[in-house]
């Protein structure tokens, strides 16, 4: 039975905030605090964004147990692990920034874990110079998005969650809306806004081994991109040393870097810590794409455990010490894998969980380069190069959610509101009520063929063959995605969800793939075993942007970064 | 193929006057929990059906049902820990129905909104202090995780249509009392507009807690108590006005 929806409801406002995950209530809250009326849309419900799961912490640079650190410390551990290819500016304003967003947050309400002096208390996390994550145990996130919700709340700040948005719409080249499906009534909403901010998170969930929450699809990539903004670095996709492998039903949720930031070590079924192999400074605190490596290599290697993952032992610290500061990864193992990690090891194989290209954005303002648009958070790109440093997302998030939000309602101050094409407005709800209420490709079936093809081919190391056969594959969904249709009516049908969020996975899949062909080198995550070493030639950023005869890529030089700046890293080695 | 038989609640309550249940063939797999067999409805068999689900990890509180009855977070409930042959999932009954299993929980939000938001004290010196051990009470409550079972579970809001704002509510409101540097006390706002005095301490909020927050004992006992010494002791007024506030050191 069909529910026909030939109206939809019209709301008002200066900055339209899509995504309710930390970066974009931060937003909301700036935008809203500097004067301009702001809407937040959220997939799911409100507090449900996949930044609940972070776990290990916020890097700022406060110095509260390293005196040593610095700003300057954290930009150039930023810009090292980013190998060279992150937005100079970005990496400085989050070193720089980062501090005063961690203090405000505690400003707001939310409570750190605290140094015997009554300050911050900070940890090791992998990568970084000193101890720098400011942390509430391994609950983090969930902290973060509890005392945001509270804020916004406490603000005349308008929020509609469960509300998919499907299109932009723009008058001219400016961004001046958007038209969005409200699950829960199966009403579509069109919302005419001054400006829009896009921060609706990451695209995890077009592999099938990930860390990601059901919300991360990729929407916002396809939403901007469609509305031809410039998408940057798509083939920098991290994957995390250390997710869950058994059992099935949680494979690949993340094992927080805690556990190795609070002295948790590596193994391999021989008992041997294979890291002193890999990285005998570092170790297993060592950047990201190289635990996750070597992880990768032993399993390979048949010294894998028996779930197929290596071992990640912290039984040493003693029972106390585990729950108190791993309290959610004692519970995880203990009600999901029945494993009381005090006592046993636990095992842990590589899970993606997150990308650190997306849309391009102006560092100062977030905005993109289609007027009236903007976006922060892990859906934008610059700041993490070809790698992201733990700890700098939740620190992104803040920053640079703040920024969209200052940037997004200075915009909006500028401009009068826009005017809605109404038969644009007509065509995209036929689309959508198009693809409801009949029979058609199950969506699913869809979804799951690309995850297997991106976890099978555009793995943790590709080649050129795979990278080939897996672009085939995507191209070949897209084709089938235009079949897809489900039963039901435009109410709560998360399988009509699933139909339109395909077209955003499908563009997501085919930039990682498109960009992961054209990078014929090995830079941070992007490793190929056809071409293993690094090339100068290609350190450079891939862009991504829609043409008319589908997606082009160019290859764009890193902005040159100022002397001062340059004093204060390592020169890059090859 | 070994399988597991899942009855689901079903109902659209713009089409439908009454739901009904239907039964669901799901493959059994080691270790498997009732999201899982969910999921696998939703990706083979059908579609359409509405049901909630994000982080698979009992961190979001978004998978919130009823099974076999009881409150429950479906991510966490292991197939091989129920007893029955049957599976039965339901939607939680506290809240107006959606669709299936999804039900619209949006009130808690125009509660959260009328509970007195963090306040801090004023001239706090920075960067400000606090010590470990003043953080823990308030950590208790933020573990929460918004799944809204301890309102389901709750007879006061099932049964009697109060004006109890719910034991999720008063978790809140003790987090930020318990908070070191807050400055004001919400337990007279608790007991006088958000009904406190309703709730008759069964515990059955503490009971289905998937993050085993002391509900009743660590923040209903204690507002309720806080309220009461507030309005009949004008010394104890007096005293608390001048330091911290109860349960700060």
């Amino acid at each position: 039975m069909r529910y026909m929806s030939s109206k939809f409801i019209d709301h008002e406002t200066d900055v339209l905030i899509i995504g309710a995950g930390g970066a974009g209530m931060r937003a909301a809250i700036s935008a809203f605090d500097s004067g301009s009326r702001v809407t937040i849309l959220s997939k799911s419900l409100l507090g449900k964004a996949h930044t609940v799961m972070a776990e290990g912490g916020i890097a700022a640079a406060l110095a509260n147990v390293d005196s040593k650190d610095s700003w300057e410390v954290h930009f150039a551990d930023t810009i090292e692990e980013g190998v060279y290819i992150s937005n100079y500016r970005m990496a400085e304003l989050l070193a720089r920034e980062a501090p005063e967003r961690v203090r405000e947050l505690e400003e707001y309400g939310a409570l750190f874990d605290r140094t015997p002096e009554g300050t911050i208390m900070q940890r090791a996390f992998g990568a970084h110079t000193y101890r720098r994550l400011c942390h509430v145990g391994d609950r983090t996130g969930l902290e973060i998005i509890r005392t945001l919700e509270d804020q916004i709340l406490h603000r005349d700040i308008k929020f509609f969650d469960e509300l998919y948005v499907t299109k932009l719409l723009k008058e001219g080249n400016r961004v001046v809306g958007a038209i969005g499906l409200k699950l829960n009534t199966g009403d579509f909403y069109v919302f005419n806004s001054k400006t829009v901010v896009v921060s609706t998170g990451g695209c995890g969930r077009i592999y099938k081994v990930t860390s990601n929450s059901w919300e991360s699809t990729g929407d916002g990539l396809g939403l901007a991109y469609e509305a031809g903004a410039e998408l940057m670095d798509m083939e920098m996709i991290q994957f995390h040393p250390t997710g869950m492998v058994f059992p099935p039903g949680v494979k690949g949720l993340l094992v927080t870097e805690g556990v190795r930031g609070e002295g948790g070590i590596l193994l391999n079924s021989q008992g041997e810590r294979f890291m002193e192999r890999y990285s005998p400074k570092k170790m297993e605190l060592d950047a990201r794409d190289i635990v996750a490596r070597a992880n990768y290599a032993e399993i390979m290697a048949g010294r894998a455990t028996p779930h197929g993952g290596v071992y990640l032992d912290i039984t040493h610290k003693g029972a106390d010490f585990i729950k108190r500061k791993l309290p959610s990864m004692y519970k995880q193992y203990m009600d999901f894998a029945g494993v009381d990690i005090t006592k046993e090891k636990m095992e842990v194989a590589p899970t993606v969980h997150y990308q650190m290209g997306g849309i391009q954005v102006d560092p100062e303002t977030t905005a993109t380069n289609v007027p009236g648009l903007f976006a922060s958070g892990e859906v934008a790109s610059g700041l993490h190069g070809a790698n992201r440093l733990g700890g700098n997302s939740l620190a992104d998030i803040l920053v640079f959610g703040k920024r969209s939000g200052d940037g997004a309602s200075a915009y909006a101050k500028s401009v009068s509101m826009g005017k809605i094409d109404e038969a644009e407005v007509s065509r995209e709800i036929e689309r959508v009520e198009s693809l409801v209420g009949k029979e058609g490709i199950n969506p699913h079936s869809i979804a799951s063929k690309l995850e297997d093809a991106m976890s099978e081919l555009v793995g943790i190391i590709r080649n050129e063959e795979n990278l080939s056969k897996a672009l085939g594959i995507i191209l070949e969904l897209k084709d089938t995605s235009k079949k897809s249709a489900v039963q039901g009516s435009l109410k709560y049908n998360k399988g009509l969800l699933q139909v339109l969020e395909l077209q955003s996975m499908l563009t997501a899949a085919e930039a990682i793939v498109k960009g992961a062909i054209e990078r014929k080198e090995s830079r941070g995550a992007h490793a190929r075993s056809d071409y293993p070493k690094k090339n100068p030639d290609m350190r450079k950023n891939i862009i991504y942007k829609k043409g008319e005869n589908g997606m082009k890529i160019e290859w764009r030089e890193v902005p040159a970064m100022p002397e001062e700046l340059k004093k204060l890293v390592n020169p890059e080695e090859y | 193929m070994d399988t597991i038989t899942v009855s689901v609640y079903r109902r659209d309550p713009s089409l439908e006057k009454e739901g009904k249940f239907v039964d669901y063939e799901v493959p059994r797999e080691e270790g498997m929990v009732v999201l899982d067999a969910m999921k696998y409805i939703e990706k083979h068999i059908d579609p359409s059906l509405s049901l909630r689900w994000n982080c698979m990890a009992g961190k979001c509180g978004s998978c919130s049902a009823e099974i076999n009855y009881k409150p429950s977070l479906m991510c966490k409930a292991r197939i091989d820990s129920l007893k029955s042959g049957k599976i039965r999932v339901s939607p939680i009954a506290a809240y107006p129905l959606i669709k299936d299993l999804v039900t619209d929980v949006s009130e808690n939000w125009a509660l959260l909104k009328r509970i007195p938001k963090f306040t801090p004290r004023e001239g706090l010196e920075k960067p400000w202090r606090i010590s470990q051990v003043d953080i823990e009470r308030s950590k208790e409550f933020k573990k929460c995780i918004e799944c809204f079972l301890c309102q389901d579970v709750c007879h006061v809001i099932r049964e009697h249509n109060s004006d109890y704002f719910g034991p999720r509510h008063v978790v809140k409101a003790a987090s930020l009392d318990m908070h070191p540097l807050d400055a004001i006390d919400r337990s007279e706002f608790m007991n006088k507009d958000a009904g406190l005095g309703y709730c008759n301490i069964t515990k059955c909020c503490t009971e289905v807690c998937p993050e085993e927050i002391h509900i009743t004992d660590n923040a209903i006992i204690p507002e309720k108590e806080r309220a009461v010494n507030l309005s009949y002791d004008p010394l104890a007024m007096l005293v608390r006005s001048r330091r911290n506030k109860g349960g700060k050191k």
